[in-house]
């Protein structure tokens, strides 16, 4: 798709397990025992285990990609990362969700701006991707 | 205890090449839950003009973290690894990562400050390929949680 400015960027939710944090520190080498471990998350004065910081913004990219239609359009990616993620031992974990606003395109390029919420908290501030407009491919 | 200034904008040599692989590209996109063909397919990859699979956006986290290991633990400069968080995170594109990229990274220290009795250390890494050619530049804010904090 081709984005416009001012558009609004429909809700994308991703369910998140401890089961995608562990695969994730495989996949990612980040192995710190606070995304699979409760006795170390709690010694640290966490609510329990986290979700990686990188895992929220991975998760915020995949957003922009299903907005985009493809998973190669962006230029340049930020965000702060303000609130932990927690995501419980049960089969449904937590769940992130993400929504969007363009706040500027032109004919080259369009400025995201990312919304990501953790239930009624949001989890990133600052959360920007400057994406290529759709390429022909 | 605060860090170090002296390390403010302190650059290091190039890290040890990294070989970016085609299954480690696939193997990280279906752990971010990244379903583009352009990450699993050598062919749609190609068809799309690139030489290989494509990275997911933050697939170069692999490569930095690791690379910012080496800082980060460094005693001088005085990080309590168990009040570390992660506050921001950047990447500025020259082009997205492929499977058969070789990866080399150049930390720099870029600022050093304290604020409400935490710290802060913002490293600035270029990942250029082994023949010079930049492809990211990545910004990782860490934070040390003070006593207070």
């Amino acid at each position: 798709m081709t984005f416009q400015a001012g558009e609004v960027l429909p809700e994308q939710v991703f369910q998140v397990t401890r089961a995608d944090l562990v695969r994730y520190a495989g996949a990612s080498g980040d192995f710190n025992p606070i995304h699979w471990s409760e006795r170390t998350a709690l010694s640290v004065g966490l609510p329990g285990v986290i979700a990686h910081g990188m895992f929220t913004m991975a998760l915020a990219g995949q957003a922009v990609a299903k907005w985009a239609g493809t998973g190669d359009t962006v230029v340049d990616f930020g965000v702060r990362f303000i609130r932990p993620v927690p995501v419980p031992d049960t089969d449904e974990g937590t769940s992130l969700s993400f929504t969007g606003v363009v706040k500027s395109a032109d004919d080259d390029f369009a400025l995201v701006e990312i919304t990501a919420m953790c239930g009624t908290e949001r989890v990133l501030a600052q959360a920007r991707a400057k994406v290529k407009q759709r390429i022909s491919h | 205890m605060p860090l170090d200034q002296s390390f403010l904008g302190r650059s290091y040599p190039p890290t040890a090449p990294y070989q970016v692989g085609r299954e480690k590209i696939r193997e990280f996109a279906t752990a971010v839950g990244a379903e583009d063909p352009l990450h699993h397919d050598a062919d749609a990859a190609k068809a799309a003009g690139y030489p290989d699979v494509v990275a997911p956006p933050t697939f170069p986290i692999v490569i930095t973290m690791a690379a910012l290991k080496g800082i980060v633990l460094d005693p001088a400069l005085g990080i309590d690894y168990s009040r570390v968080v992660h506050g921001d995170q950047r990447f500025s594109y020259v082009r997205p990562v492929v499977a058969g990229d070789e990866l080399v990274v150049v930390n720099h220290i870029e600022e050093i400050m304290t604020r409400a009795g935490n710290d802060f250390l913002t490293t600035r890494q270029e990942v250029r390929t082994t023949t010079g050619e930049l492809v990211v530049t990545v910004w990782h804010k860490t934070v040390v949680r003070g006593d207070a904090a």
